[in-house]
């Protein structure tokens, strides 16, 4: 089987929607470097991305030097410890084990909590929908919680928890409409560090159009007939 | 022997969260101070540490508690540098290693769990499917990873290692329980050596329950979940 991705070099196999996928994209960006990136799409999976990743068959996956790396959260830690800070750059995690600890820890509980809370907000009605509600509510203000009056996550700068959260933010608006949420009134800390965040520009390009999220929802809902 | 530093775990015997904790520590030859948890109720400890998720392990570190298990570990590895490195030194096996784990605890375990609640042969079938496909891909992973080494960490035993090994007596509980061979030495060698291995590990033998011991704690806790369950 020809391999049609390049022998050397960087190369993100992603899907506009996903906010795994995005975070890959912020994290190359805020490291400056060079990679193609690649459209999947979801429902035809192409069979590059079910060789790279044959057990979870799931964006994103980086490819480097033909060797692929999957799971977000492993992507940005590979990302960060293979391009580490120089010339007084930041890494992404900080230096302090401690302060690893818990960054690892939050980025963790969004994907435990956020991501499945905020599904629950689309795909459950009645009784299942208001408990997705209170879960997504709940987990969201903790994070606002740990946020503080920190600029962001990582303190001072801009870091792991900022992007596994960040990615999340073209979401929002979705998770306003099928939630019956409004984040902007009851997570203000928080929206203003997702502005925040939005004025760097690994952010901005990687972020789509919240209005284009929602339209994917409801094509989505469509497809797989959800109501 | 690194001076204590005020370490502390909390949780439970029977626990394989708590064990990686535990060997962790081990390996980097670090004392430290086990606090059994009640568990039922949860102490305030417990409750005060882990206000999040409030369960077991907890570490605490000069004052400091850590969650959530493979977090403890890459903490330990982290801190304590000098002595016995536990995740890889190249990034790339790093994400390799952490792929394998995160595989285990998400997806492999919990199909695994599932065979104590399967109600048919049918459903068993299933869940001894599925099994034996992790498995074969664990089996897989143990020759990429390990290069040849006794480990998946190659030449020591590592984050990977601890990671799956900390099932070991559950894996065999499962095996007694179900009559399932799971690490079958003729169809996984590579692993079923592995596992005696790791069984046989300094950092580990104090720390792994007795299979009789845990079947009997396994016995009453399904038996309690069946009884919940049914009362629904």
């Amino acid at each position: 089987m020809g391999s049609d991705l390049p022998e050397k070099g960087l190369v993100l196999l992603s899907s506009w929607p996903s906010m795994f996928g995005i975070r890959g994209v912020i994290a190359l960006e805020e490291k400056g470097l060079e990679y193609e990136y690649r459209e999947e799409h979801l429902g035809n999976k192409s069979a590059t991305l079910l060789r790279l990743n044959p057990i979870h068959k799931k964006v994103p996956v980086l490819v480097h030097d033909g060797r692929p790396i999957c799971e977000s959260l492993i992507i940005l830690q590979y990302i960060d410890e293979t391009w580490p800070g120089a010339d007084g750059a930041p890494c992404f995690l900080p230096a302090d084990p401690f302060a690893r600890s818990q960054a690892r820890f939050w980025a963790d509980f969004i994907d435990k909590k956020v991501y499945d809370a905020g599904t629950r907000l689309w795909k459950m009605k009645g009784e299942e929908h208001a408990e997705a509600k209170k879960e997504f509510i709940e987990s969201m203000k903790l994070l606002e919680g740990e946020l503080g009056e920190k600029p962001y996550f990582g303190g001072e700068t801009f870091g792991f928890v900022d992007i596994a959260l960040v990615s999340y933010a073209c979401w929002f608006h979705t998770y306003d409409v099928t939630g019956g949420l409004n984040m902007e009134a009851e997570l203000p800390k928080l929206m203003a560090w997702v502005k925040r965040c939005k004025e760097r520009e690994s952010v901005s390009k990687a972020l789509p159009d919240p209005l284009k999220i929602y339209d994917f929802l409801l094509s989505l809902k469509k497809r797989y007939g959800i109501e | 022997m690194a001076e204590s530093e005020d370490v502390k775990v909390l949780g439970a015997w029977m626990s394989p969260f708590v064990m990686r904790a535990r060997i962790a520590l081990n390996l980097k030859k670090v004392d430290y101070e086990f606090i059994a948890e009640t568990m039922h109720p949860k102490s305030e400890l417990l409750l005060k540490s882990n206000p999040v998720y409030k369960k077991i392990p907890v570490l605490f570190h000069k004052g400091n508690p850590i969650c959530e298990s493979l977090i403890i570990v890459q903490y330990i590895d982290e801190t304590w540098t000098s002595v016995h490195p536990i995740l890889p030194a190249d990034p790339y096996d790093r994400a390799i290693a952490r792929f394998w784990a995160a595989y285990i605890d998400d997806t492999w375990n919990p199909e695994v769990r599932k065979y104590s609640m399967a109600n048919t042969d049918e459903e068993r079938a299933v869940v001894a499917e599925k099994t034996f496909a992790g498995v074969q891909l664990l089996e897989e992973a143990f020759q990429t990873c390990g290069k040849g080494g006794n480990w998946f960490g190659g030449d020591a035993l590592g984050y990977l290692d601890i990671a799956l090994g900390s099932y070991l007596a559950w894996i065999r509980v499962t095996e007694k329980m179900s009559g399932l061979k799971i690490l079958d030495g003729d169809k996984f060698p590579q692993l079923t050596a592995w596992a005696d291995r790791f069984c046989a590990e300094e950092a580990v033998k104090g720390v792994m329950p007795e299979t009789d011991k845990l079947l009997e704690f396994a016995a009453a806790m399904i038996a309690r979940m069946k009884a919940a369950s049914s009362a629904k």
